[in-house]
């Protein structure tokens, strides 16, 4: 336990601006700036976003200048400042099938309507370091064709027409959906919970048990129904205007993991279905939150739920990587009192083990 | 007016300039706050709660009395002024007509522009996947 302890407030300033001084480098080199942390670390600014479960570029841009790169510690800075922040209300639910899509792929099909597109990826890079990345580097201008006006639907929708696929959950009548923020987690979770927990989660962790979904610990099967980035409109119903009044757009992805069957004596057998959805563009954390929130499912579908994946209150408990590294790092602050009464007890037992061990004892031992 | 949520304090501030504004107050001074961000499960099903945004808002009131509300991403409570200075010049019938043509129309010009450059730019990168047949090695 962590007692309180008194003193050392000079050091304490003192590193502080140690840490200011440090996190400023050498001044000789020109200070960054948040635009070109949102420019040109989009990505690292997205994650941020995500995780600290609150969109807003700028912000995530200044927290992650402000935590020298640490991604984790800047997620924590970005849920403090939410913390200070009236909420207005809830946002009505986002269309992800009126997206403009900047990126759309499927794994399960080649030739969906409106076509795939590749966009902005890593995909199929060699993954060689570019040395002309190192300075003065100016890109060519995006080649550029028409734009088709076809819309894109979703995959999920166009194989559920056939039933070939289970829908998606509707919502029960009357039901309100659950926060985490708002109410603290109980078990067993429902699916809204789930997802919002996940899509807050740590990528490292939700990687970590998606691949350990693949190898065997709770194996579904999975294929990339689809994938897509781009941006959607936000509308919100503000009570003082009285309807829904646009907000302007965010950008996100979205996964449609595509999984094998169920089916009953009463149900035909069709695919089933895992989700993710994250701020910005962020497949490998929607990828990795689709294959969780299958493996969550398993109860629901009837399979057995052996596998830390499928088990949600351990995926639910330690998804969270600014409670994990609260409870982690809390441990290099001062537990004075708490060790000296445990090394207390270990004198006080190594002295009778001493005891127990002298030659004379020993001798009367054996006797 | 959704154009205007889409445009920055700068450009919105700049088109108004060319306006001769009638008398207005605010009626709520400019505020920064969260707004919960909804999605669907499965993109379609069961609403759940995806994470927040930073949302500003602010209300104006004309002289001539249209109030005007004016919300928007970000913490830019003064785009939100401004959007609220729109939204009640647009229900004037001495400025609405202008608000129109000298603010939004241009605005929407601009945004249709970008967003059909960033279409091509996506379009270039339809790709067309050939299906192999796998061999037996």
């Amino acid at each position: 336990m962590y007692v309180a302890v008194k003193g050392g407030e000079r050091a304490i300033e003192n590193a502080h601006r140690l840490l200011a001084h440090k996190r400023r480098g050498d001044q000789g080199i020109t200070e960054i700036s948040l635009d070109q942390i949102s420019e040109q670390l989009g990505l690292a600014v997205d994650r941020v976003m995500s995780e600290g479960s609150l969109y807003d570029r700028e912000l995530a841009a200044l927290a992650i200048k402000q935590a020298r790169g640490d991604l984790i510690e800047a997620i924590f800075l970005v849920r403090a400042f939410r913390a200070t922040l009236p909420r207005f209300g809830t946002s009505e639910p986002v269309d992800t099938g009126a997206m403009r899509v900047q990126r759309r792929v499927s794994a399960t099909f080649k030739d969906i309507p409106g076509g795939q597109i590749l966009g902005p990826t890593f995909d199929y890079t060699h993954r060689l370091l570019d040395p002309s990345l190192a300075e003065g580097f100016v890109p060519e201008a995006p080649a550029t064709t028409e734009a088709s006006t076809a819309p894109t639907p979703r995959v999920t929708d166009i194989l559920g027409r056939d039933g070939l696929i289970e829908s998606s959950p509707e919502a029960e009548e009357g039901a309100s959906v659950g926060d985490l923020t708002r109410e603290p987690l109980n078990f067993p979770a429902d699916r809204d919970l789930r997802l919002q927990n996940l899509a807050r989660g740590d990528e490292g962790f939700l990687l970590a048990m998606g691949y350990s979904t693949q190898r065997g610990y709770g194996r579904n099967h999975p294929f990339v129904g689809e994938i897509r980035f781009g941006e959607v409109e936000v509308e919100f119903a503000a009570e003082d205007v009285g309807f829904a009044v646009p907000l302007g757009a965010i950008e996100l992805t979205e996964c449609q993991m595509v999984n094998q069957f169920k089916g009953s004596a009463t149900e035909a057998p069709c695919f089933t279905r895992g989700y993710g959805l994250a701020f910005g563009q962020s497949e490998r954390k929607t990828m990795s939150m689709a294959l969780v929130d299958r493996a969550l499912r398993a109860r629901e579908l009837g399979e057995e739920a052996l596998a830390p994946a499928q088990d949600e209150e351990f995926v639910m408990s330690h998804s969270d990587n600014v409670q994990a590294t609260g409870f982690v790092e809390h441990l290099k602050l001062p537990h004075y009192v708490d060790f000296q009464s445990e090394l207390g007890l270990l004198r006080k037992l190594r002295k009778e083990f001493a005891e127990a061990n002298t030659p004379d004892a020993m001798k009367e031992a054996a006797e | 007016m959704a154009v205007l949520a889409h445009a920055e304090a700068g450009e919105i501030a700049a088109r108004l300039r060319d306006l001769a504004l009638p008398a207005h107050q605010d009626l709520r001074a400019p505020e920064s706050g969260l707004v919960m961000l909804r999605s669907r499960v499965g993109g379609d099903g069961a609403p759940f709660n995806l994470g927040e945004a930073t949302v500003s808002r602010a209300a104006v009131r004309l002289a001539s009395g249209e109030v005007g509300f004016g919300y928007t991403l970000g913490r830019d409570g003064e785009k939100a002024r401004l959007i609220a200075l729109c939204d009640a010049l647009v229900q004037s019938r001495d400025f609405g007509a202008a608000l129109e043509r000298d603010v939004i129309a241009p605005l929407r010009e601009q945004l249709m522009v970008r967003r059909k450059r960033a279409a091509e730019e996506t379009a270039a990168t339809k790709v067309d996947f050939y299906t192999m047949v796998r061999g037996e090695g």
